[in-house]
């Protein structure tokens, strides 16, 4: 089998299950979860620097070794112009041209706006960044995020943090037949059956943070989303079966013992 | 000189650079990104960058997140 090679911007990866960083009840946990789950990309979300706390660790004390790919996000801003600023500021501590768009439109749902973030992306990728944007599961809003030239596209595949997998898996496959850049779904998935659902799909990678950091064991989660991603992956690749209604035999209908060679014609 | 930082209001000697400012913080040696009324200070400006009465300053670092 050829390499299976995930290209986003001048970026490539081996690894299709992009991890989140928050929500962990430690920094142990978190890096053995990190190191369980095989990512290459995690995210990171950029925040006021507390002025009161003094040097409490950070999770860049587990991510400064440069085995991961650093994935800034914009998670938390509610207009173009501060996930464009947020944007800006995570460039300058990373040096990194990677950005997680994220425009929230509400609270309760964390749904997307998403005429805001095609207005954040437009100016961001402008300036010169890889983006990639958070957004519903809307095939229209892909072809226009494309358009605008973004690295990839990421449809949610349920609320963030809600665990409840893959709601609309037929938008999702049509946004993965259009699409000319990488699919990755962002948010929604709850346990290893959702992102092998998910691959399943023909989707290029999954992002999830909450379904392993949240887990009773989050380790053991990250090691399960690493197999589910891998047998979606694979089993997309492989071709599945058409569905039928009616069954077909898998043994041989031929040379049934006690069958009257007459009686059978 | 007042400056708001973080949303807080600080006072400090006149014409205090972005590099002093965050020595005075306990932040010289920790990996931050400064925003000066909304535009970044380039890492390599710190130094040389002198604050102004007024200024709002935002200081930034990566935490956990998805």
């Amino acid at each position: 089998m050829s390499e299976d090679v995930l290209k986003i911007g001048q970026f490539e990866f081996r690894s299709r299950l992009f991890t989140g960083t928050g929500k962990y009840p430690d920094l142990d946990t978190a890096k053995k979860a990190l190191e369980a789950s095989a990512c290459e990309v995690v995210t990171v979300a950029v925040r006021r620097v507390d002025l009161k706390a003094t040097g409490a660790d950070s999770i860049m004390t587990v991510l400064r070794d440069g085995k991961y790919t650093l994935l800034p996000n914009t998670a938390g801003c509610y207009s173009a112009e501060d996930a464009v600023r947020t944007a800006r500021l995570a460039r300058e501590l990373l040096n990194t041209p990677l950005i997680k768009l994220e425009v929230i439109g509400d609270e309760r749902t964390l749904f997307p706006d998403v005429p805001a973030t095609l207005e954040a992306a437009k100016i961001l990728v402008d300036d010169g960044f890889t983006v990639l944007p958070y957004f519903n599961d809307d095939p229209i809003a892909a072809l226009r995020l494309e358009e605008l030239g973004c690295a990839a596209v990421m449809p949610l595949a349920a609320p963030i943090g809600s665990g409840l997998g893959v709601r609309n898996p037929f938008n999702i496959e049509i946004i993965v037949k259009h699409a000319n850049v990488p699919v990755i779904v962002d948010a929604g998935v709850g346990t290893a059956s959702d992102a092998a659902i998910a691959m399943e799909l023909g989707i290029d990678g999954v992002l999830m943070n909450t379904a392993i950091a949240g887990a009773k064991d989050p380790v053991r989660m990250a090691r399960a989303m690493k197999a589910g991603v891998e047998a979606g992956r694979d089993a997309f690749l492989a071709g599945r079966i058409p569905r039928k209604l009616y069954a077909t035999a898998s043994s041989p209908l031929e040379g049934v013992i006690g069958s009257d060679q007459d009686s059978r014609t | 000189m007042r400056l708001v930082v973080n949303g807080e209001e600080r006072h400090v000697q006149p014409s205090t650079t972005v590099k002093q400012l965050l020595s005075s913080l306990g932040l010289g040696d920790t990996l931050v990104a400064v925003e000066r009324n909304e535009e970044v200070v380039p890492r390599a400006q710190h130094e040389s960058t002198h604050l102004s009465e007024g200024d709002r300053l935002e200081v930034v670092h990566f935490v956990g997140g998805g």
